[in-house]
């Protein structure tokens, strides 16, 4: 079954178009690479996937219903770039326990959703660091929380839009390989291909809105480990734009 | 304390406290938000509602919430709709409020004096009926802001990610901001509109100094409210001022004391860093490698501590001697 079925998108901002007739499939289980030079349309089309960006013209599908008719909330974890959150006073763990409001209108949190996130935590190594402040924490650290806030439900979709930022290797590495163990589609837009590498099925690489590659990731992972100087993503799109378009 | 026993001062300190109670707890949605001057912009708003009730010759406070709860709806679908920025839209309602206000007084043939009691509080003058309605509106204040605190506070922390959760944003977003209008309109008879803001802001502020965390803060901050509001008017009995600037008065105390309050607190229950045994770090070195790290060799390079560190595929080696390090 496709997880996200994308047919035709187009979305304009101000009368700018951003994104031009998109049509991609993402199916159950795939983790997906999304590239693309800065400007080039990622966070905006993982916004309209969402359903926070309305689009002109189109068809977004998840979890096979319409976008205006998905309900499953609780299966969708999404990680939004560190920069859009407004975390002042606020403890890592009441940040990780928004993420089990999917659905719940109304409602306390409880043992259950604590347990919950104090399970995300694990996942990405900050448990102990559950009664500090959000903002105490360093830039990668803070990353990480959002990403375990993402991943609270332990959903069958994840999106997340650069997690990856500011967190040193080890830890990207590390937090790969957990994503990987939870067999859940993700659709991760990417500077680098190198943290993901083990576990991405596919690559797409967006170009001033529009959809120039769609394919198999190894040509990134064998250029970028032989040729450090290129791991720059720049550098990088560009050598690949060159060879896939060609 | 024998002035405990006249009823006017019995409502002036109930009033007090409700109105202490509740627009901390309203403020901390705000603050969270970043829109710590809404309540100020939402107070401008409420004087056109007065200054509508002395032309009128009707009650102030049912049009005082009439206006200021329109007002508050029109900001915030001004907001969501991206047409004005938080900031552009508050100085609309901050100038045009106020503005309305003095007109519509002035029409009345009243100067901007008739306005003052509503400005700046008049606690003594709080009548039976005036205490049920501020009585009511904070009990729906209360019940719905603490009721929803986590879904309220996953919208002010991050809108966008709370929309994936399904949760009725534009809703909740509506109800925060008509909250706050009801918030400003109560607590025009104690602190005053021109004040209000401070009691949404100030114990908030204090607060979050003193604990760690949202919900931790919020009750603090009603505790605090309630504290600086029924003390600021005890006190103000006694020292014969004007209770709504005592109220605000004692509040920023109560926010100068957070830090070294907090100080203390910190220090008494969190161990020093120098108290902390730092864990032995293993010397891990690397696999034998030809390949000489340093300026231009390829990969890239970050610092660590006082040393620089070479990303070798997905390690962090550190010279070290003759050999690297796995850092």
């Amino acid at each position: 079954m496709n997880t996200i079925c994308v047919e035709d998108l187009s979305l304009s901002l101000g009368g700018m178009p951003i994104l031009k007739d998109i049509s991609f499939t993402i199916d159950d289980g795939q983790v997906i690479g999304l590239l693309g030079a800065n400007g080039s349309g990622k966070s905006t089309l993982i916004k309209a996937i969402l359903g926070l960006h309305r689009f002109q013209k189109g068809t977004v599908q998840l979890l096979g219903k319409p976008l205006k008719d998905f309900r499953a909330w609780d299966q969708l974890g999404y990680v939004p770039q560190r920069a859009s959150v407004s975390m002042h006073s606020t403890t890592v763990m009441e940040v990780v326990e928004s993420g089990t409001l999917a659905n719940r209108r109304v409602g306390w949190m409880g043992a259950k959703q604590r347990a919950s996130a104090m399970d995300a935590l694990e996942v990405v190594g900050l448990a102990d660091q559950s009664k500090e402040l959000y903002l105490h924490l360093s830039g990668g650290q803070q990353q990480r929380v959002l990403i375990a806030r993402g991943i609270v439900n332990k959903p069958r979709l994840i999106v997340m839009d650069e997690p990856f930022a500011g967190v040193d290797l080890a830890n990207q590495t590390e937090i790969a390989t957990a994503l990987g163990e939870f067999a859940a589609t993700l659709l991760v837009v990417l500077h680098e291909t190198e943290a993901l590498a083990s576990i991405l099925d596919r690559t797409l690489i967006l170009r001033d809105g529009r959809l120039v590659y769609d394919g198999v990731p190894t040509k990134i992972h064998a250029d970028a480990q032989h040729k450090p100087e290129h791991t720059h993503h720049t550098h990088l799109l560009t050598g690949m734009e060159h060879r896939w378009t060609s | 304390m024998d002035f405990l026993t006249f009823a006017f001062v019995q409502r002036a300190l109930l009033a007090s406290a409700l109105v202490g109670l509740s627009a901390p707890t309203i403020g901390t949605y705000i603050v969270q938000r970043r829109l710590s001057l809404l309540g100020d912009g939402l107070g401008h708003v409420a004087i056109a509602g007065v200054g509508l009730a002395l032309m009128t010759g009707s009650a102030p406070l049912p049009w005082a919430v009439a206006i200021c709860v329109a007002g508050s709806i029109l900001i915030e679908t001004l907001r969501q709709k991206g047409r004005a920025t938080g900031d552009i839209g508050l100085a609309v309602l901050f100038y045009g409020g106020l503005a309305a206000g003095v007109l519509m007084a002035s029409v009345a043939g009243q100067g901007a004096g008739a306005l003052s009691s509503y400005l700046f509080g008049s606690l003594n003058t709080i009548s039976v009926t005036d205490l049920w309605v501020v009585g009511s509106l904070a009990a729906v204040i209360l019940v719905i802001a603490v009721g929803l605190s986590p879904q309220f506070f996953a919208i002010s922390a991050d809108e966008d990610f709370a929309r994936t959760l399904g949760l009725p944003v534009r809703l909740y977003n509506y109800m925060i901001v008509i909250l706050a209008a009801i918030t400003v309109t109560i607590a025009m008879r104690t602190v005053g509109l021109l004040l209000v803001s401070a009691l949404m802001v100030i114990p908030v502020a204090a607060a979050q100094n003193i604990f760690s965390g949202f919900w931790k803060g919020m009750w603090g901050a009603m505790g605090i409210g309630v504290i600086a509001s029924t003390g600021g008017y005890m006190t103000s009995i006694y020292a014969d001022v004007s209770p709504g600037a005592m109220i605000v008065l004692i509040t920023i105390g109560f926010f100068a004391a957070s830090w070294p309050v907090a100080s203390l607190i910190h220090r008494h229950w969190r161990p020093r860093k120098d108290d902390i045994d730092p864990l032995p770090v293993p010397h891990l070195t690397t696999e034998a490698h030809d390949h000489v790290h340093g300026p231009g060799c390829g990969h890239p390079s970050v610092h660590h501590g006082d040393h620089i560190d070479y990303i070798h595929e997905g390690h962090l080696h550190a010279p070290h001697g003759d050999h690297y390090d796995e850092h």
